[in-house]
């Protein structure tokens, strides 16, 4: 690679069928000065040489079989996975985040909401890592205020693994109260508190080993404007991207 | 023998299929012979008061329907208004009314999904959904069916709309006995486009293909539109069960991206897709509307199921299907498109010269019909109509023997705010995904849904009204209301009206008392439309829903656009600022306890006559609240509704401790206030309960009040107090009324889960 000289950094959102917040992703890069956003479709292994990929939410295949579980065999998922290897930046957001867990780039799963029903709800979300690639410009402890949106998100992983995860910090994202508290309090995955879907440990977003890949269940591409209903708390996970992809490119 | 000949037309054969037996006899004057059973099959349908519109397209013709903005009106898939900055919306609603009774869930889910292929036919992309429901009282052990209808037909709704990326940002939700045995289920749709992308479904060029896309054809929904829609419940509802289509979103959202993509690129000349009465409707539409005529190979229209007959081929309502007019040298390209998206896309017919709809089996003529006849010559019914019985010229006269005063007015305000009507809607909205598509300004909640028009400064609003208890006891007044009320919502957000889509609900027309109600509602809508210069640019009718021969409530909802031209004006109902002083703009004197929720909920009563809107005053009204709005002085404004001054002072203070809007941190502490109702000759229970049109409760910084005052110069205006606190004090002439903390008024307005557990 070149001189880090101020290229635009280029954010591959990979459209499966049923995918519907392609364009609010496209549209959310575009307000990041310096990003660009480059379309993959699901049917290619072409990459077009993104610094980082996003997969954005909706419904792929309906959600008819299990969310996630058709779209993670799409041609465009081999070679995802090869860019993660690779250490590349992939980010899923809410089916996403399905699709990675599904491809198993991602621990865990993610089940029907507790309250057995779809959830549209603004939710606390409290940082509990600041020092990935997805949230270096957050602090840690930070409660962000996102919509979350889905039928899915109530995350499940065994025990030995999330210890571990527990230990190497790869629970990034827990929701919480509004003043920070309360995260991690439903436990046993019941309803109410903080948790719009009985997630254990309130779990609302993770990171794998490497911390290459993370996936969350709310939805920040639509919390990145001022004057509309999502606000602006959604930023951060974009601008880190858009940090990180910059940071690796001077380390080279 | 062809499967044609195992099905013979006859009158009984007619009559079966809902024709009267006089029908059958103009069929066979215009066949100059007896029909084919296909035939005859496709007149029952396309003559079906669904399709039609036999009983109302006399009275329609009231409407306005044109205007300086409006760039097409009835007739089309749904209307399309010019809103600034190259920028057009299309707008529509429509009825799902008896699917939805039969099968709640699905029955939702397609009248969403048949919504949203009127707007994306017509090039533009579905921008919003909003809903309009009706059920029985939810509350109480023996309303266990009625909770399930709610349950299933919000769950249907959020199942559809959200796989689409549709945000849901409105709607309304009322319960009434009258509605138990007969559920309103009306989805409203509005899409985004260039005014010079518009594309009518019009066929075109003898020799072009005719192209169906998307799912493949079964036998679900056969007759949905004659046997569901044109009929009253009885005891067979069950039977009817298998006429409810069943949804597929998935196959629809492919639909939206290639149909758009297939549109934007002019790769097809027209497009129509198929709702109620399937590939006749739309086939004989299209060829009816370019003077054209259609030969329809039923033989290969991909099946579901292999055995089906071409009648039920040519009817049946298989959901998430478009038929298409493709120029033979654009046909590669149209299935490059379609196979990208993984749609089926099958050559079924082409366009001819003979204007004729003819249907081929196996190259067997089985039907051959002039387009013409079948969708614009049906019979035109109009049903001599009478006054019902039950109607009163005189409002209720209010004693304190026939109506004695709520001893407790906190009380009666916390069973106002804990009544379904009236109560936060919360439960049903959070299931449908309204922030979708990065435009949502307004979340549900509030008098009217917001949304930006990306790369302009613009807004556009939306909402949908109608109090169907004030349409009983006078259908012309309520209707009209209705409007004025649609319109005050738009203004209370500083959106300017500028165009109806309606869906008017009303019993079986055939009958000469509910035929009069519905000329009366159409009058009321249309006077109430003119004045505020909203034409009505589409909607629908839906006549019949009755249940063992008892009809609803003249339910004539309405659907308006609003636009405003800088979206970061714009205004809601929530209280802003310790001090600012809260303003009753409107008449201070007038509130009604006919038809009010005090009535019903407090009185167990729903009678007398509604009072009549001045559409003079409300005219000044509105546009007080936009300059206000636009200019920043109005800082909070909310409509008086259901439940009159109170029930709208304590939700302004409820609201002021919500989300909404945008948000960087959580929602601040809820605000309170204390105001003071002036003398009046009003009972004062009637003053804080009573319903009347025309009033709007506003706040303003306590230095704007002079200037507010000076805006609004030609209105009444009453300074009731100002905002403070944590608790709602209200007091009438001088003694105290009645004081609550906000937390518990917002408890009870939070309450609906509970019942519906």
């Amino acid at each position: 690679m070149t001189a880090a000289g101020p290229h635009p950094v280029r954010i591959g959102i990979c459209v499966f069928p049923g995918i519907n917040t392609d364009h609010d992703t496209w549209h959310a890069v575009t307000t990041f000065a310096g990003a660009e956003p480059v379309w993959l479709w699901h049917k290619d292994t072409e990459l077009h040489d993104v610094d980082a990929v996003i997969i954005p939410g909706g419904f792929s295949y309906g959600d008819y079989l299990r969310c996630g579980a058709i779209a993670r065999f799409s041609p465009i998922m081999a070679s995802i996975a090869d860019f993660a290897a690779g250490g590349g930046f992939v980010m899923g957001i809410c089916n996403g985040f399905q699709i990675l867990t599904e491809a198993h780039l991602l621990p865990g799963a993610l089940i029907r909401n507790i309250g057995l029903k779809f959830v549209c709800r603004y939710v606390n979300l409290r940082v509990e890592n600041a020092g990935t690639p997805f949230t270096q410009t957050a602090e840690p402890g930070d409660v962000l205020r996102i919509v979350v949106k889905h039928n899915e998100g109530n995350y499940r992983v065994d025990p030995v693994t999330l210890a571990r995860m527990r230990d190497n910090g790869q629970i990034v994202l827990r929701y919480c109260a509004a003043d920070g508290s309360e995260a991690g309090a439903t436990t046993n995955g019941t309803i109410g508190g903080s948790s719009p879907n009985g997630s254990l440990d309130d779990i609302a977003g993770v990171c794998n080993e490497d911390f290459n890949v993370f996936g969350l269940m709310p939805h920040p591409e639509n919390s990145v404007e001022a004057g509309l209903a999502g606000g602006t708390d959604g930023r951060v996970f974009f601008s880190s991207i858009v940090d990180s992809v910059r940071d690796r490119v001077l380390l080279r | 023998m062809s499967a044609t000949e195992q099905r013979h037309a006859s009158v009984e054969a007619a009559v079966k299929l809902g024709l009267t037996p006089d029908e059958y006899a103009h069929i066979c004057h215009i066949q100059e012979r007896e029909p084919t059973y296909v035939e005859l099959a496709i007149y029952s349908l396309m003559w079906s008061e669904h399709c039609s519109y036999k009983h109302s397209r006399p009275i329609l013709s009231r409407f306005p329907t044109s205007g300086p903005r409006i760039l097409q009106g009835p007739g089309e898939n749904a209307g399309i208004i010019d809103v600034g900055d190259g920028w057009a919306v299309a707008m529509k609603v429509e009825s799902h009314n008896h699917p939805s009774a039969v099968e709640p869930f699905q029955g939702a889910a397609t009248g969403v999904g048949g919504i949203v292929r009127d707007i994306f036919t017509m090039g533009a992309r579905p921008c919003v959904s909003l809903d309009s429901l009706r059920f029985g009282e939810i509350d109480g052990d023996a309303n266990a069916r009625q909770r399930f209808l709610f349950d299933g037909v919000v769950g249907g709704i959020g199942f559809y709309g959200n796989c689409l990326g549709i945000p849901t940002v409105g709607g309304e939700v009322y319960f009434e006995d009258t509605y138990a045995g007969n559920c309103l289920v009306n989805a409203m749709s509005a899409g985004l486009m260039r005014a010079d992308q518009i594309v009518r479904a019009i066929a075109s060029g003898p020799g072009n293909h005719v192209v169906l896309i998307g799912s493949k054809t079964g036998r679900d929904g056969i007759g949905g539109a004659s046997v569901l829609a044109s009929q009253e419940f009885d005891e067979t509802l069950e039977e009817k069960r298998p006429s409810v289509q069943v949804g597929d979103p998935f196959t629809e959202k492919k639909l939206i991206e290639a149909c758009l993509e297939l549109l934007h690129r002019h790769l097809v000349v027209s497009m129509q897709d198929l709702g109620a009465a399937g590939l006749t409707s739309s086939s004989s539409e299209m060829a009816s509307k370019g003077h054209v005529g259609l030969d329809i190979h039923a033989d290969r229209v991909p099946l579901r199921e292999a055995d089906m007959e071409p009648w039920e081929i040519m009817i049946s309502e298989s959901q998430e299907r478009m038929l298409s007019i493709v120029d033979p040298a654009r046909l590669a390209d149209v299935r490059e498109v379609c196979e990208r998206w993984d749609l089926d896309c099958t050559v079924i017919g082409e366009v001819t010269d003979s204007k004729m709809l003819r249907i081929y089996w196996h190259d067997e003529r089985v039907a051959d019909i002039p387009a013409r006849r079948l969708a614009d010559e049906s019979p035109v019914i109009r049903t001599p109509s009478f006054k019902p019985a039950y109607l009163v010229d005189e409002p209720v006269a209010v004693t304190d023997s026939s109506y004695p005063p709520a001893a407790d007015a906190g009380a009666a305000l916390l069973e106002l705010l804990a009544t379904p009507n009236i109560a936060s809607k919360r439960w049903a909205y959070e299931q449908y995904d309204y922030i979708v598509q990065a435009n949502t300004v307004q979340i549900p909640g509030s008098d009217a849904a917001v949304l930006r028009v990306k790369g302009t400064p613009r807004g556009i609003a939306f909402v949908n009204d109608c109090n169907g208890r004030h349409c009983y006891l006078d259908p012309y007044r309520g209707a009209k209301a209705a409007v004025a009320e649609a319109a005050r919502n738009l203004s209370c957000t500083g959106a300017l009206p500028v165009a109806v889509t309606d869906c008017l609900n009303f019993g079986n027309p055939e009958k000469g008392d509910i035929y009069w109600t519905f000329e009366q509602a159409v009058e009321g809508m249309a006077e109430a439309c003119e004045a505020f210069d909203t034409p009505v640019v589409s909607g629908n009718v839906s006549f019949y829903n009755e249940s063992f021969g008892n009809a609803i409530y003249p339910t004539p909802m309405v659907g308006m656009l609003g636009v405003m031209d800088d979206v970061t004006r714009h205004c809601d109902a929530r209280f802003k600022a310790e001090g600012d002083v809260v303003v009753l703009l409107g008449p201070p004197d007038c509130a009604w306890l006919d038809g009010s929720e005090y009535q019903k909920v407090h009185f167990g009563r729903v009678e007398g006559r509604v009072p009549d809107v001045d559409l003079a005053l409300e005219i000044e009204l509105q546009r007080v609240l936009r300059e206000g709005i636009a200019t920043g002085l109005i800082r909070s404004a909310h409509d008086c509704a259901e439940g009159g001054l109170a029930v709208a002072l304590a939700e302004c203070c409820i609201a002021s401790g919500t989300e909404g809007g945008a948000l960087t941190a959580a929602p601040p502490p809820a605000l309170g206030a204390a105001l003071t109702l002036p003398a009046s000759a009003l009972r004062a229970d009637i003053a804080l309960f009573g319903e009347a049109p025309s009033r709007v409760v506003v706040t303003c910084a306590p230095a704007d009040a002079p200037a507010l005052a000076a805006l609004a110069a030609k209105l009444p205006l009453t300074t009731l107090g100002s905002v403070g606190g944590d608790r709602l004090r209200l007091s009438v002439d001088g003694a105290a009324a009645l004081e609550l903390p906000v937390a518990e008024l917002h408890a009870a307005y939070e309450s609906l889960p509970e019942r519906l557990a």
